[in-house]
C-alpha cells in the first residue's frame, strides 16, 4: 500500500471512507512487523487501542481526530513513560505532559509510541541511546545503516510509514539530519515558536520543537498545531501563527534565494554539490533570482556550537542526581558519592563527555577564553544571517554533508561524528527557521536533502520554498 | 596539552561524575582534542562584539505577577528514589 499523507487521511476520515479505528489498526499492524528497527522505546498497544475507544465517544470535531503520531522520548507525556534515552531516567513517569504533546492531544492526534534518540538529545547516529540503535528503514539486509540523529527514531518512524508524523527537537541539526537521512520532511521552526516546556532540557539557548512528515503540506499543518506562546517558558515568542498549510503558495516568481559560497566545502561528495546546483537550477526556471552570498563565519560554527551546547547542558544536567527522580546508585554511603555514582553510572559515554567538556569551559578562569568567545562568534554569526537577509528571502543549502552511513561508523572519532552538524548548526546558532526535503539520491540510492533557512518567524516562506521544490521534483 | 590527570579530576568532582582509570584516560585524550579543535575561535577578531545569549528576535513579554498555589508536593515525590514523610530523603549527611 503507498503511504498515505496526513492530508489524505484526514479526508479519509471525513468522508468516512475509513474509521479511525481502522486507520490506526493499521498502523498498529505495521508497528509490530517492524519492530526490528527498534524505533519505539516505549510502545503498548493497549495505551493505543485505549485512545481509540475514548476518540470514538467524543463528538466534537478536533483537526488532528485520530491521526497517529509518534512522539520523540524526549517530550514529557502523562500517558507514557519519558526517558531522554537514558539510563538515569530510565524509570520516570512525568506527572505532567509538555506543551507541545498536550497541543497535539487537544486536537484529538493519537500517540503510537515514544521514539528513540541519542541520549539527552546528544548525537548524529541514535547510536548513544541506552535503549540501542535504531536502525534507518532504507538500509539493505545485512547492511544496517543509521537514520541520523538526534531524532532518528522520529525520522524513522516516518519513513517506515508507522505515523503520519513525528515531533522532534533541533538543538544543532537533530531534525533536519535525520530526516535527509532517511528521506522525510523535517523542520525546525524559529527558536522560540514552540514553547520548550515539558522537554528535557539540552542546551537551552538552542533547542526547539519541530516536527516530521511524509511531504512539506503535512509539515505545515503539523508545525501549526504544535506551535505557539506559553508563558511557561520564558522564551516562548508572542508570535501570531498563520495557517501554514491555508497560505501555502509555490509561487516564487520575484522571490530572491541566497547561495552561501562558504557552503562549499572542500570534501564534500560530488553527490551533494550535485544536489544543490539542481535545486538552484528548479527555482531559478521558477523565477527566482539567484543571488551569492557570503556568511564570513561560517567555519566557526561548529566550534561555537561545541561550547556553548555542552556548556548549557553541563548546567541543564546537573538536577539529575539521584534524589529527585530517575535512578539512584546503590553504592550510597555518603551524599558526593551517591551523587557521584548515581551519574557516573546512569550517564552515557557522550552525555558525560559533554558535562565534562561544558564544566571545563565553564570553570574559573576558562570562562572568558571559551564560553564568552564563543558567544561573541555566535553573534557575529548571527549578523552575518541578518545581513545576508537584506538581499534575499530564503536561502538554499544542502542539509548534511553525506547520505546514511552504516551503523557505528563515526562512533570513535568525536569531532568526526560533529562535522554531520556542519550545515545545519549555523542556523541554529541564529535561531533561524529551516526545512529538511528529500531531494535526490546518492550511488546507493540513498536520499539526499536540502535545506532551505528563513527570517526569524517567516516559516511561511520556508515552506513556499520547500512545496515549489517538492512538486518540481516528484 | 590542556587537560591532564590533575584537570580531568578536578572537572569530574565539579561534574559530580566518578570516573575510572580507563574512563580518565579516554577523557583526557578526547577532551584535548576537542580543545585543540575549537582553538580556532581565537583566529576570529571579537574585540567590542557584544555576546549573544538570547537569539529570540521577538521581544519577550512579562507575565502578571501573581502567585499561584499549587499544592502539588505529592506529585514532585512521585518519581523520588527515595521519600520520607514528605521529603526527599537521601543519605545522611550530618554525623
Amino acid at each position: 500500500m503507498p503511504k498515505s499523507s496526513l492530508k489524505q487521511t484526514l479526508q479519509d476520515l471525513e468522508s468516512k471512507k475509513i474509521s479511525i479505528r481502522e486507520l490506526n489498526q493499521d498502523y498498529l499492524k505495521r508497528i509490530k512487523e517492524k519492530e526490528n528497527l527498534n524505533v519505539f522505546i516505549h510502545f503498548n498497544e493497549e495505551n493505543v487501542l485505549k485512545q481509540i475507544d475514548n476518540l470514538e465517544k467524543d463528538n466534537s470535531t478536533k483537526k488532528l481526530k485520530g491521526i497517529p503520531i509518534a512522539i520523540k522520548d524526549l517530550f514529557c507525556t502523562k500517558s507514557m513513560p519519558t526517558t531522554a534515552a537514558s539510563k538515569i531516567l530510565e524509570n520516570f513517569n512525568p506527572t505532567y505532559e509538555s506543551f507541545v504533546t498536550q497541543k497535539l492531544l487537544d486536537e484529538g492526534s493519537i500517540f503510537v509510541g515514544k521514539t528513540n534518540l541519542d541520549e539527552f538529545a546528544m548525537g548524529s547516529a541514535t547510536n548513544t541511546s541506552f535503549f540501542g540503535n535504531t536502525i534507518n528503514p532504507l538500509s539493505k539486509e545485512n547492511e544496517p545503516l543509521a537514520p541520523g540523529g538526534s531524532s532518528g527514531g522520529s525520522a524513522a518512524a516516518v519513513a517506515a510509514d508507522l505515523c503520519l508524523g513525528a515531533t522532534g527537537t533541533d538543538t544543532g541539526g537533530s531534525i533536519r539530519q535525520p530526516a535527509s537521512f532517511c528521506g522525510v520532511v523535517g523542520i525546525k521552526p524559529t527558536y522560540g515558536l514552540c514553547s520548550r516546556w515539558g522537554i528535557a532540557a539540552f542546551a537551552s539557548s538552542l533547542d526547539q520543537a519541530g516536527v516530521f512528515s511524509h511531504n512539506v503540506e503535512d509539515a505545515s499543518i503539523l508545525l501549526e498545531s504544535i506551535a505557539g506562546f506559553d508563558q511557561r517558558d520564558s522564551t516562548s515568542a508572542k508570535v501570531d501563527i498563520p495557517n501554514y498549510f491555508e497560505n501555502l503558495d509555490d509561487d516564487l516568481n520575484g522571490k530572491t534565494v541566497g547561495i552561501p559560497k562558504e557552503y562549499s566545502i572542500d570534501g564534500t561528495p560530488m553527490e551533494i554539490s550535485q544536489i544543490w546546483e539542481d535545486a538552484i537550477k528548479v527555482l531559478e526556471k521558477k523565477g527566482v533570482k539567484i543571488k551569492n552570498i557570503s556568511l564570513p563565519h561560517t567555519k566557526y560554527a561548529l566550534p561555537t556550537y561545541y561550547i556553548i551546547a555542552p556548556a548549557e547542558a553541563s548546567s541543564n544536567l546537573a538536577r539529575y542526581d539521584g534524589v529527585k527522580y530517575g535512578f539512584r546508585s546503590d553504592e550510597i554511603n555518603s551524599l558526593d558519592e551517591m551523587y557521584e555514582n548515581t551519574r557516573a553510572q546512569g550517564f552515557g559515554r557522550e552525555v558525560k563527555r559533554r558535562i565534562l567538556i561544558g564544566t571545563y569551559v565553564l570553570s574559573a578562569g576558562y570562562y572568558d577564553a571559551y564560553y564568552l568567545k564563543a558567544q561573541k562568534v555566535r553573534k557575529l554569526i548571527a549578523d552575518d544571517f541578518n545581513k545576508a537577509f537584506k538581499e534575499c528571502d530564503f536561502i538554499v543549502t544542502p542539509t548534511a554533508p553525506s547520505a546514511a552511513f552504516p551503523l557505528n561508523e563515526k562512533q570513535n572519532d568525536p569531532i568526526k561524528m560533529y562535522l554531520n552538524d556542519v550545515f545545519t548548526v549555523p542556523a541554529s546558532l541564529a535561531g533561524l527557521p529551516g526545512i529538511s526535503i528529500p531531494f535526490g539520491k546518492d550511488k546507493n540510492n540513498l536520499p539526499l536533502g536540502i535545506q532551505i533557512l528563513g527570517k526569524h518567524f517567516d516559516e511561511q516562506q520556508v515552506f513556499n520554498a520547500a512545496v515549489s521544490l517538492e512538486r518540481s521534483y516528484e | 596539552m590542556k587537560i591532564d590527570k590533575n584537570t580531568i579530576n578536578k572537572i569530574a568532582r565539579l561534574s559530580r561524575i566518578k570516573l575510572d582509570d580507563k574512563e580518565s584516560e579516554d577523557y583526557i585524550k578526547d577532551l584535548n582534542s576537542i580543545l585543540d579543535w575549537v582553538e580556532q575561535l581565537n583566529e576570529v577578531n571579537t574585540e567590542n562584539v557584544e555576546p549573544l545569549s538570547n537569539i529570540s528576535s521577538s521581544i519577550l513579554p512579562k507575565r502578571e505577577d501573581v502567585s499561584k498555589d499549587t499544592n502539588s508536593s505529592e506529585e514532585i515525590l512521585e518519581n523520588a528514589p527515595d521519600k520520607l514523610e514528605g521529603f526527599f530523603a537521601v543519605p545522611k549527611v550530618v554525623e
